[in-house]
């Protein structure tokens, strides 16, 4: 053994060749077969894709660095699924790339987030969090307000977002920006193709209060009210696990 | 340092940067309606600014055929100075974005300035900024001295320090206008991963050539390290990375991997960017310049080759014990676990070895601080390594995952270990490179010594308590069978310990501000004269203490 290290201590291309064998042995054994083994992830056919609002809103809540402070992962922990509800599935980020289980909590969790409080809530939250909270150590986001939305490429978000496996179907790309339009404006003649495509369960409303203009504080809003609610998966599986 | 090119490296440089400039240009217009484009003004900016620099001194005389008789020294002085300019401003957003979390209020209403947007630019700051470029700096000095050889060119050194430096640039300035894939330490966008991934097959190549050129018979221990934390770190960056860009005029991109198998992967990269670029990379530090500065050879061969392959072999394994509880499947939670626990034998086996060499030299320990920077250095490995595997225990870790807790864990290494060992190599290294007998002032090194080390203790200190008291609070039951404490409370709970933790990285990053201060200082009054003349006998130390091992 001795002999054998003197040796590979003068050889510079064994030593590289030593060191990429040894060092990829545990990796590949842990990763490789989470894409294989069927039981990695859950069955959940009923489960819906985000609508294009929606996927503009988890971009603005990746830019904001919003997974630094909140983790969207309760754990199998009683006092988390007290406190959150039940606990996260694997089925549930399964079309979130990337995925945003986060590893600090300097906020609450946000795996069930959606429906708990009003749009209104959000909005004023977002925009002064101590207004609604007042230790909260949030920042402020009140320019989530007063930009536009970039809706106009989120066709091309939707295709890359089908590149890497998400089942959204040509008809979902070519109208991503009309649905994203027409998810923040119930009024407009644009909204009923976002129930057509995405469920009647989908919210169309004008989610920052102001139906004139998409923003990104709809976006964001849009996002944050459908966490948790993609499929029902956790909730029947905990209910079964009580019969 | 451009008159030290000769005419076919200076007119080879200018074709790079022009090669990246055009590629800047093509970024700015192709990505002119998003974010891409402010990305390629930068790119463009910087090559041009670059291109001066190279044309100021074109026609200087071409350099003396002398040089390649002598190492190639002036990538690892610019390297230093970079490295100690990153650390003062990564720390110094780090202070910014603790005082944030004290005082939520303390901003004004932009979006560059919120608290999600700088504190990537305080993980990469420090982490890339001033680790990488420490890294780069020594592992050039260590590689030359331990292959008693020089680098195989001029120009190649230069790419990987200034291109290393773009990509720290364009991803710091990425996160200020909202550019990120969040992804934690691996935070920027394709283009830059694409860059980086060039930059490091570089950096690669000048290692392999550089040995092929060594004098030495055997490959030193430093550069076992440092050549593991080059491979394993590309490997984890180019599958961690792997995504798809929504178009080629946009910034942003989808992971290629989703949900779980995303989590796996980013944990699998996180642990082992601590393991390879935190770890490994400033060992390589470690066994080169700790046995330098205290005059005596590495205590045990035997144990620094166990600490190698143990430390190769099984950190790989220890990443998802970060997704205990989670929808990550239990057998490979497990699998993290038990490889955890075993990891503390190669880590001790390093940290120990590190200590017992200094046995016979503490009297040096006392009287030198760039000496007990190191020492303590070593102490912080050990610790932090020991707390690593306590907390990779699952009902630990229930406690201590999704709190300041791990926050204090990563700074007790990212202060005591990275940048103490860092700080040590670069007081020992300086007065070498610049040719004077000790720094500026060896009284600033010593003020810098108890500034980092009051600051890590206080700093970790306040972290430890308010992650545990967070924890606690989260699972804490009513008499009723209730839980007792709101989220908020355990938020307001926190706001004293914020506190402490803001001083204690102002106390750190007082300590950096000297140490820069110091360096540029040396470098000043440095005599210029000497360094032509002379070329230290630096010979690794352990080569006299291999030759007793038995059974050889």
């Amino acid at each position: 053994m001795a002999e054998f290290h003197r040796k590979l201590e003068r050889s510079a291309v064994g030593f590289v060749l030593a060191i990429i064998g040894v060092s990829a042995i545990g990796g590949f054994v842990e990763i490789a077969p989470l894409f294989t083994i069927h039981e990695t992830v859950e069955d959940a056919p009923d489960m819906r894709v985000y609508t294009p609002l929606e996927l503009a809103g988890r971009n603005i809540y990746i830019r904001e660095g919003c997974y630094a402070c909140h983790s969207q992962m309760i754990r199998t922990l009683r006092d988390e699924v007290e406190r959150y509800g039940p606990y996260s599935l694997a089925v549930e980020s399964k079309y979130d790339h990337p995925m945003l289980w986060g590893s600090k909590r300097t906020g609450p969790d946000l795996a069930r987030l959606g429906e708990k409080y009003s749009d209104d809530w959000h909005v004023a939250h977002l925009i002064n969090p101590r207004d609604v909270a007042p230790e909260s150590v949030m920042p402020k986001y009140g320019w989530l307000q007063r930009n536009a939305l970039k809706i106009d490429d989120l066709g091309e978000h939707l295709a890359a977002q089908q590149a890497v496996g998400v089942p959204y179907t040509q008809e979902m790309i070519e109208n991503a920006t009309s649905d994203a339009f027409g998810q923040a404006s119930p009024d407009s003649d644009r909204a009923s193709g976002v129930a057509e495509r995405y469920g009647e369960a989908t919210h169309v409303r004008a989610f920052d209060g102001d139906a004139g203009r998409v923003t990104e504080m709809d976006a964001i809003v849009a996002y944050l009210q459908v966490l948790g609610k993609l499929t029902d998966a956790a909730r029947r599986q905990t209910a079964s696990a009580e019969n | 340092m451009v008159s030290s090119l000769t005419m076919t490296e200076r007119r080879l440089a200018l074709v790079i940067l022009l090669v990246l400039s055009l590629v800047g240009l093509t970024m700015g217009v192709v990505g002119r309606s998003d974010l891409l484009g402010v990305q390629g003004f930068i790119v463009l900016v910087f090559s041009i600014g670059m291109a001066f620099i190279v044309m100021s001194d074109f026609y200087a005389p071409t350099p003396n055929p002398k040089r390649l008789e002598r190492y190639y020294d002036d990538p690892t002085k610019a390297g230093i100075v970079l490295a100690m300019i990153w650390a003062v401003i990564g720390m110094f957003v780090g202070v910014w974005v603790a005082a944030l979390l004290a005082w939520p209020d303390l901003t004004f209403d932009a979006a560059w300035a919120s608290f999600g947007r700088l504190r990537p630019v305080h993980t990469s700051g420090v982490i890339f900024g001033f680790g990488g470029n420490a890294l780069i700096a020594t592992s050039f000095h260590v590689l030359q001295r331990t292959s008693r050889a020089r680098l195989p060119d001029q120009l190649s050194p230069w790419f990987v320090l200034i291109g290393y430096n773009l990509f720290c640039l364009v991803a710091a300035s990425g996160y200020l206008i909202g550019v990120t894939q969040s992804k934690e330490y691996a935070e920027p966008e394709w283009y830059a991963d694409i860059w980086l991934v060039i930059v490091w097959v570089v950096y690669f190549l000048i290692y392999i050539r550089t040995l092929a050129r060594r004098k030495e018979p055997h490959i030193y221990v430093a550069n076992w390290y440092y050549m593991a934390f080059i491979l394993v770190v590309a490997v984890l960056h180019i599958v961690n990375n792997l995504a798809v860009p929504v178009s080629f005029g946009h910034a942003k991109s989808y992971s290629l991997f989703s949900g779980v198998q995303d989590a796996m992967t980013q944990w699998w990269y996180g642990h082992n960017a601590v393991a390879f670029f935190l770890t490994a990379g400033f060992l390589g530090m470690m066994y080169y310049y700790l046995p330098k500065r205290a005059g005596r050879p590495i205590f045990s061969y035997r144990l620094s080759i166990i600490s190698f392959w143990g430390i190769t072999f099984m950190y790989m394994w220890a990443g998802s014990h970060h997704l205990h509880y989670t929808a990550l499947p239990q057998w490979v939670q497990t699998l993290g676990m038990t490889f955890s626990l075993v990891l503390l034998v190669p880590s001790w086996a390093s940290a120990g070895n590190a200590l017992a060499t200094l046995n016979g030299a503490w009297h040096k320990v006392r009287d030198d601080a760039t000496l007990r920077f190191m020492m303590v250095a070593a102490v912080f490995y050990g610790l932090a390594t020991f707390e690593g595997s306590f907390m990779a225990i699952r009902a630990v870790n229930s406690l201590s995952h999704y709190t300041d807790w791990t926050v204090g864990h990563v700074h007790a290494g990212a202060l005591g270990w990275v940048a103490m060992i860092s700080f040590g190599s670069i007081y020992a290294l300086v007065p070498w490179m610049w040719k004077r007998e000790t720094m500026y002032s060896p009284k600033l090194v010593e003020v810098h010594f108890w500034l980092a080390l009051a600051g890590t203790i206080v700093y970790v200190f306040a972290m430890w308590n308010s992650g545990i008291i967070q924890g606690l609070m989260w699972r804490t039951y009513n008499e009723s069978g209730t839980l007792a404490y709101s989220f908020i409370d355990s938020v307001s709970a926190m706001h004293p310990y914020y506190i402490a933790r803001a001083f204690g990285g102002l106390l750190y990053l007082f300590g950096a501000t000297a140490g820069l201060y110091n360096v540029l200082m040396t470098i000043r009054t440095a005599r210029t004269a000497l360094a032509e003349s002379e070329s230290e006998p630096d010979i690794p130390l352990v080569a006299s203490a291999r030759a007793a091992q038995p059974g050889e």
